[in-house]
């Protein structure tokens, strides 16, 4: 267990992994990595029952999916920085030959990922599958998922949503990344989705809110709430609410990080706002 | 000669797979008579799925369901099981290359009067694309049995094909099911006919037919697309110097497109195919629309003597 100070140093370590992979490459999300690197140091560092000995069934392990895969470098940096892999092999992002493709693929044997994400919507399906195979394993391990919110805009993900309601899917917790944005603009603009709260409770989820979603003691008592909850026959949603661009000031307050990288001149700029913690890649 | 529908076969293969292999599961989204999934419903209840009319989920949850060490088998129609979650396949399944079989009933025109919007002809062409996929496409109860049971051996994403309608079961009852190896039924000189699913049946017709023309017919059951057992395609083509396909499937994609692509490539042999030509399907009975649409044992008599005056005015 890391105490919080000590999840600050990976998160500002993590910052620094973000944005310096996005920049090598002129590539990548670095917007919506940068607002759940928080959630995904609590997650890893201190919440999950994994081993870094990485293999695919993860029996009688916690398991992790990120539906949203565009946030590959959140996800990339925290299984490195957990020992899952090399940290060197961050540097090869996105480059050609490297296992660390702009989403997250399984072909490529990269420990840490167990399902192919990036088509938005499909991970709360894959975690369900898994959750049910643990049901029959009598694994009494949880899994967890990551989405964006405007990735719930995606029909499947209602599929999902109804499936492991009507079939007491107890044993998992799905968070929201609920930074009311997305590529275009503002959910509000593109397609508002009214009171997300609501609509998961009107599908027979329970649902814990996080108002402060980068708040480090807040995503661990959040975790540790939504786990004392499971097994109830009622599946586990959490809506953090987060920050775009979390830890870097001009990338936050706007969706325009989304998919975009940040020159030379900037990567200094959100380089001296994080310090260099655990040491660069 | 005893009729039967191939998804039966897939029934009963589910059946025996449900006794012999534990970690066999099935998913279904509303069609479990139809697939013939009761069976295994009832005999394994804490194995079967019931996913509802949500098969973009189906597809995700099979492959999730694969990691903790399931094989599931999940069970629509084949249009709903392409077509229409071919992103949700393409990622979760075949990039992720997850140990999924997607079995895909009343796939074809012969699913008959509920017409085009259920009859996928171009499944085959959307999966045999796929890296990592296999496709198998089988002729009669007895095959689509022997096929269901195989594929649970198979590690690895599988599309298996079959249909509706009850047609002759002619193999025999208890044959090994090889992945990706051509079975010869018959042995000619004359001509190849390279035939896939029900199609198969047509082509037997057909070379009985022929053969009163003393045409001496080789007929190859191809029920596995991919991988194509190229070698048994070069083998007959190089003895017959001519060659037929035949198939339920649309000609861009199919059975046929793949046996030219192996033919043009290494060796080059006059070829004629039958299948459908670009069209949508109709509402019929399933020996209606094999006749409307070119794809009985008179078709293939009619494409032999063709691609035979291609072959003797080389």
């Amino acid at each position: 267990m890391k105490s919080t100070q000590e999840l600050e140093n990976i998160c500002s370590q993590i910052r620094r992994d973000i944005v310096r992979m996005v920049h090598a490459n002129n590539s990548g999300h670095p917007g919506g990595s940068l607002g759940c690197t928080e959630f995904l140091s609590v997650l890893y560092f201190n919440h999950l029952k994994h081993d870094i000995s990485f293999n695919m069934d993860g029996i009688n392990e916690d398991l992790f999916f990120l539906s949203n895969g565009h946030i590959s470098p959140v996800l990339y940096s925290v299984l490195a920085r957990s020992g899952y892999f090399n940290i060197k092999e961050l540097s090869t992002f996105r480059k050609l030959n490297s296992r660390l493709q702009g989403h997250p693929t399984t072909h490529e044997k990269l420990e840490g990922i167990r399902i192919a994400s990036g088509s938005l919507g499909q991970g709360l399906s894959v975690a369900i599958g898994a959750a049910l195979t643990k049901k029959l394993n009598k694994d009494k391990q949880l899994v967890y998922s990551l989405h964006g919110d405007g990735e719930l805009q995606e029909g499947q993900i209602w599929e999902a949503i109804m499936y492991a309601a009507g079939n007491k899917v107890d044993n998992i917790i799905a968070t929201i990344d609920y930074n009311k944005k997305q590529i275009d603009g503002s959910l509000n603009d593109v397609l508002p989705m009214g009171d997300l709260k609501a609509k998961l409770q009107a599908f027979d989820w329970q649902v814990i809110e996080v108002l402060q979603g980068n708040n480090l003691q807040s995503i661990i008592n959040a975790l540790s709430k939504a786990k004392e909850m499971t097994g109830n026959e009622i599946p586990i949603a959490i809506l953090l609410h987060t920050e775009m661009g979390n830890g870097v000031d001009f990338m936050m307050g706007t969706h325009k990080w989304h998919g975009s990288a940040p020159n030379d001149e900037q990567l200094l700029e959100a380089l001296s706002q994080n310090t260099e913690t655990l040491g660069d890649y | 000669m005893e009729r039967k529908d191939t998804r039966s076969g897939f029934g009963a293969g589910l059946t025996e797979l449900g006794k012999k292999n534990k970690d066999v599961v099935a998913l279904c989204a509303d069609l479990t008579g139809s697939l013939k999934m009761n069976d295994f419903k009832n005999n394994h209840p804490q194995r079967f799925f019931q996913i509802g009319i949500a098969e973009a989920n189906m597809i995700g949850i099979a492959a999730g369901m694969t990691i903790g060490g399931k094989i599931p088998f999940t069970g629509t129609f084949a249009n709903f099981s392409t077509s229409r979650v071919y992103d949700q396949i393409r990622q979760s399944i075949a990039y992720s290359n997850k140990n999924v079989k997607i079995c895909a009933s009343h796939a074809g025109l012969t699913l008959g009067e509920d017409g085009a919007t259920h009859q996928v002809l171009e499944d085959i062409g959307m999966m045999k694309m796929l890296p990592h996929m296999t496709v198998i496409n089988t002729c009669d109860y007895n095959q689509t049995k022997a096929a269901t049971i195989a594929i649970a051996d198979h590690i690895g994403p599988v599309y298996l094909r079959f249909g509706r309608p009850a047609v002759p079961n002619f193999t025999s009852e208890n044959q090994n099911f090889n992945i990706g190896e051509a079975v010869y039924l018959s042995n000619g000189t004359d001509v190849t006919i390279i035939a896939t699913g029900h199609l198969v049946w047509e082509a037997l017709e057909a070379s009985k037919i022929l053969s009163k023309s003393n045409i001496k017919a080789e007929v190859i059951n191809i029920h596995t697309i991919k991988p194509l057992d190229k070698q048994a395609i070069i083998k007959s083509a190089s003895k017959t110097g001519c060659v037929v396909t035949a198939e339920e499937h649309m000609l861009n994609g199919g059975l046929g497109d793949s046996v030219s692509q192996v033919l043009s490539r290494e060796f080059p042999t006059p070829l004629e195919m039958v299948g459908v030509n670009d069209t949508f399907g109709e509402s019929g009975t399933p020996r209606q629309l094999m006749e409307k649409y070119g794809l009985t044992a008179k078709d293939i008599v009619k494409a032999t003597k063709k691609v035979l005056l291609r072959k003797n005015s080389k």
